[in-house]
């Protein structure tokens, strides 16, 4: 063993190592200060000021949110979010679940069906908003050829206030649900196989292990796509802005686009970041349910 | 066949009904995702080669009667998707680079370097999971401005490397490699650089995939963001470049410019589906 290094030394080696530390570290902090911490502390500030840019802000106390609320749009663009991701759950929620189920009975052609199903997410989103904005075409849409052909009547699909919002969800289902699906997959494969068949022993049929075995095994993946899915859906924005624009009479215009139109319209960025704050604390909820869950359950 | 047990029994599956009835439902799924998912790129592939008058038939050709391919090079000419093409990679790579390097070292720092405050500092980092990005989009676009970096791919670049999953992804592998290893190469003389540049990152070859399939993806699929700090039409990437088009132009050019803009993301998941895919099922089973 050598002597230990005058104190002097040690410190100033502390220093240096530090100095190193921070080296490595600061490219990434500079980016996470400018470009996430920064603005969700501006947005709050600038919730409350009028704000033009180019022009020195002014306090208005709480105007940008008393505008917002007064704004038509307002409570249309609450009540499309908050139905976007009530159907989404009931529409997207119950099918990846169902595929993933019967996909992991089949024996054959497993890596064919995990591409396929995976597929449509790896087409740009605008380029599925795009597709089935053609597909939803009144006239001469393959949505309505479909109903034709089987002779049942046609639907305005996204062009009619009643359906446009459905078919939105249709729209990110069947963009979304692949990535799901791959995650249930991953959850049934870990289940033990002994648990069915003590099941089957106790003579539980099909429905009865599903119910008993295979939804309290992936109760965890289950909760936390759920959650996950809510985070997302409350943030549409690619469908109704390429698809219906947030028409027909609003039918479709979301809370994000509504702070787009804020800001990027209206040249209003006072009421956009009051929107955002209002949409944060939202979100922050759902967020923080999904990372508590996810910690507690990464402890065990 | 693999041996694992599901929720059907190999012994009913072995039996003649059994059997019939596993065949049935695998038809049934075979058809079922042949419509679902593959007919429609069918039909936008397909929909760019017919001619303007046939894709407004109705009823629809299954098949196009005639074959042309000047949807697409109309395309490639009329929406200059070589310049949008071009923006997207040089955003993509960019963003992909620029995370690799700043995530990568701060990642390093956090795991092996003990900065002091380094709890407050993951912490903080984490902390940006809870706040969904497209909240913010409004401020972080008003910081970009007076940063004057609007139109410039510094403003896809920079806020990329502000990206807590992967970061926090390169951090929890990184925190797997044995300190005695590390120390080992310090005794030899290697510096701090040297020693996460030979000995940390050959060891994490798998994270970096998949962090690099992320970084790659996000900026490619990435819509409401290049919408808004790319007002120039020139500096626009091909998604934005896209809706902004769609409204002026013959659909048959629209549909082939569609088809055009997927093929690089679907090209680079058919060659590494296996890897997309695995790791799609690690990340989203363990949080």
């Amino acid at each position: 063993m050598q002597a230990p290094p005058p104190a002097g030394d040690r410190r100033r080696r502390r220093l240096a190592d530090q100095a190193r530390a921070y080296g490595f570290l600061l490219g990434g902090l500079v980016c996470f200060a400018l470009f996430s911490w920064y603005p969700a502390i501006r947005a709050v500030v600038i919730a409350f000021q009028k704000y033009t840019p180019g022009s020195d802000p002014q306090w208005v106390g709480t105007a940008n949110f008393t505008r917002v609320f007064a704004d038509p749009e307002f409570a249309a663009a609450w009540r499309n979010t908050l139905a976007f991701t009530l159907l989404a759950l009931l529409i997207g929620f119950a099918i990846p679940f169902v595929l993933a189920l019967v996909l992991n009975e089949l024996r054959h052609a497993k890596a064919f069906f995990r591409v396929v199903v995976y597929l449509p997410v790896m087409i740009p989103p605008v380029v599925s908003a795009l597709l089935w904005k053609w597909f939803y075409d009144p006239g001469t849409g393959l949505a309505n050829e479909a109903l034709r052909f089987l002779h049942l009547p046609t639907s305005n699909w996204s062009n009619g206030a009643d359906t446009a919002l459905v078919s939105l969800v249709v729209v990110a289902t069947w963009a979304n649900l692949g990535g799901t699906v791959l995650i249930y997959l991953a959850a049934l494969q870990s289940i033990p196989g002994e648990l069915y068949e003590a099941a089957e022993l106790d003579g539980a049929n099909l429905l009865q292990r599903v119910r008993h075995v295979t939804i309290p095994q992936t109760r965890f993946v289950i909760l936390m796509l759920m959650l996950l899915q809510i985070i997302a859906t409350m943030q549409v924005f690619t469908e109704p802005f390429v698809i219906t624009g947030g028409g027909p009479e609003n039918a479709t215009v979301t809370v994000l686009y509504l702070i787009y139109k804020y800001a990027f319209l209206y040249n209003d960025f006072g009421g956009a970041c009051a929107l955002s704050v209002l949409l944060l604390a939202l979100l922050g909820l759902f967020s923080a349910a999904y990372l508590r869950l996810t910690r507690s359950e990464g402890d065990v | 066949m693999s041996a694992t047990r599901t929720l059907v029994s190999p012994a009913v599956l072995a039996r003649p009904r059994g059997k019939a009835v596993y065949w049935a439902v695998f038809t049934g799924v075979v058809v079922l995702f042949a419509l679902a998912f593959l007919f429609p790129v069918y039909w936008m592939v397909t929909g760019a080669t017919k001619s303007p008058d046939e894709v407004a038939r109705t009823p629809p050709t299954l098949v196009p009667q005639t074959w042309h391919l000047s949807g697409y090079t109309d395309a490639w000419d009329l929406m200059q998707l070589p310049t949008h093409l071009w923006n997207t990679v040089v955003q993509a790579t960019g963003a992909w680079a620029f995370q690799l390097v700043f995530c990568t070292a701060a990642a390093y720092a956090l795991s092996k370097l003990r900065p002091a405050f380094g709890k407050v500092v993951l912490g903080g980092i984490l902390a940006t999971l809870m706040v969904p990005a497209q909240a913010l989009v409004v401020p972080k676009y008003l910081t970009v401005a007076d940063l004057g970096l609007l139109n410039d791919p510094l403003a896809i670049w920079l806020p990329a490397v502000a990206n807590a999953f992967n970061l926090y992804l390169l951090k929890r592998f990184f925190d797997q490699i044995p300190r005695d290893v590390l120390e080992a190469a310090e005794i030899d003389g290697a510096g701090r650089l040297r020693t996460l540049w030979s000995i940390v990152l050959p060891m994490s070859r798998p994270v970096l995939g998949v962090v690099s399939i992320f970084a790659l993806v996000a900026v490619w699929q990435d819509f409401l963001w290049p919408l808004m700090v790319f007002s120039d039409t020139d500096k626009q990437p091909i998604s934005v470049a896209l809706v902004q088009l769609s409204q002026n132009i013959q659909l048959t050019v629209l549909i082939a410019a569609m088809v055009i803009a997927s093929i690089p993301m679907v090209a680079m998941f058919l060659v590494f589906q296996r890897h997309i895919i695995a790791g799609i099922s690690a990340g989203g089973s363990k949080g």
